[in-house]
């Protein structure tokens, strides 16, 4: 083993680096957002009275959860221009994602959903509270608690399988270390780099989750303070 | 005229035949305490006030208004009906003070400040001022209860359904939870409860409804109800009851 490490031929290309990671928590900051929302709607539809969106919410999550995250990837990206929808690599790159993400956060939601007592919509639905306004304040918001430590390990894991993206060439942090090892064929030291600032960026996003939870789950920081 | 009027109430789960006939009508300001076995119906009787349970037959008219299954008319009707269950039903997840305030601001609209002066009052009522900011999980049970009952006396309710409330509660807790009832029924709210506490009927209710197999068996006065029980079944009731 006579290999000589030259990490000054990665680091002379930070600003790539530096940009690769911001985008790819951008991808994975909006893929959460949107992801959590279709989670949330598809939790709602698996538990709908109605057949229909039963069927539908229940069927995307099968095919989701069954099928490569990459073949998900390449039907946005060059499957969808069949169609005549053309969508740019970081375009398809972040649908991917959220397509993923809903799929794992229904199930997820729903489970936090299925966890809150029949008991708890009686009591609120009996103080006059509509049905949608039962479900917004007493179970959604119990179900989130609940469930988010497990919303936060997935949402890392998809932050992580996020490099799959490179694929097709969005531009994030495995894409760009694609092309500067390209340059360099420095590719021990370019991708030993690129997966310590992946390292970095789950404990950034660990932090920032933390951090919402605060804010959005006032309950736990009272209690932990008494 | 009564505040709640019951008429040929049937209820039935599947086969299972819960409610049999009942008819019962609830003078404004009184307290109707409803006895019986466990599985003799009561606590179905008092969900079916409400509307938590649907009925198969029969009409159920509180406050002039019937009892229907949709949405719109229920909404209406809960706001005038509080409930207070067996298991306090709080909302883990928000302080006392949300908890009461909750759907003062949903459903009646009204401003954080004038929610606040009637979560303090109501709490005041029930003893629990100093908990205003305290989570439900900090609380004993029979705290826990009288925030319950508190959450309900927020809506200003013209009937109070309270479904075994001191079931749960440990003796010395029992106490603290009767109380506040005892307060609510010198006060001249209308109360309906269903209760295993005997000694609590016979001193705050203006009558008593002993519920045998799905049907009224027996009601009165608790002074002539537990002193010349009618029936055999009352009796034994009784006698089981209190030993």
């Amino acid at each position: 083993m006579g290999y000589t490490f030259q990490f000054g031929e990665v680091f002379r290309y930070w600003p790539l680096l530096v940009e690769g990671a911001i985008n790819t928590l951008l991808f994975s900051a909006i893929a959460m957002a949107a992801g959590l929302a279709v989670g949330i709607g598809g939790a709602v539809c698996r538990n709908s009275s109605n057949r229909a969106l039963r069927a539908v919410a229940g069927g995307y999550v099968e095919i989701v959860r069954n099928t490569p995250l990459l073949v998900q990837l390449f039907l946005f990206y060059f499957g969808l221009p069949a169609t005549g929808l053309r969508l740019s690599a970081t375009e398809a790159a972040i649908l991917a994602l959220i397509f993923n993400t809903g799929a794992y956060s229904t199930e997820i939601v729903r489970a936090g959903i299925e966890n809150v007592h029949r008991s708890q919509v009686e009591a609120a639905t009996s103080l006059g509270l509509s049905r949608t306004q039962a479900f917004l304040h007493v179970v959604l918001l119990q179900a989130l608690e609940r469930v988010y430590p497990a919303l936060v390990s997935q949402f890392i894991l998809m932050m992580l399988a996020s490099s799959i993206v490179s694929a097709v060439g969005a531009e994030e942090l495995t894409a760009y270390g694609n092309r500067i090892q390209s340059e360099n064929f420095r590719s021990m030291e370019v991708y030993f780099v690129c997966g310590a600032v992946y390292l970095g960026l789950t404990y950034v996003m660990r932090f920032v989750l933390a951090f919402l939870a605060r804010f959005l789950f006032p309950r736990r920081r009272a209690l932990a303070r008494a | 005229m009564a505040i709640v009027n019951l008429s040929g109430v049937r209820k039935s789960y599947g086969s299972l035949s819960v409610l049999k006939d009942v008819s019962l009508a609830v003078e404004r300001g009184t307290v109707v305490a409803l006895v019986g076995r466990s599985g003799s119906g009561k606590s179905t009787l008092l969900r079916c006030i409400n509307g938590l349970e649907r009925i198969n037959a029969g009409e159920i008219v509180v406050d002039g208004r019937r009892v229907e299954q949709n949405e719109a008319t229920l909404r209406a009707l809960r706001q005038e009906i509080g409930i207070v269950f067996q298991s306090y039903n709080l909302f883990p997840h928000l302080t006392v003070e949300r908890n009461v305030t909750l759907a003062l601001s949903l459903v009646k609209k009204m401003s954080t400040a004038e929610g606040h002066a009637i979560a303090e009052r109501v709490l005041n009522q029930v003893g629990l001022g100093d908990k205003i900011g305290a989570y439900p999980e900090q609380l004993s049970g029979g705290q826990q209860q009288r925030v319950a009952i508190a959450r309900s006396l927020a809506m200003s309710p013209k009937v109070m359904l309270f479904d075994e409330v001191t079931s749960a509660l440990d003796p010395e807790l029992k106490e603290e939870v009767l109380r506040v009832m005892e307060g609510l029924a010198r006060e001249g709210m209308t109360m309906i409860l269903v209760t295993h506490e005997m000694d609590f009927a016979r001193r705050v209710a203006n009558e008593v409804v002993f519920m045998h197999q799905g049907k009224i068996h027996e009601q009165g006065p608790p002074s002539r109800l537990f002193v010349e029980p009618a029936t055999p079944e009352f009796r034994q009731f009784i006698s089981s009851a209190i030993n």
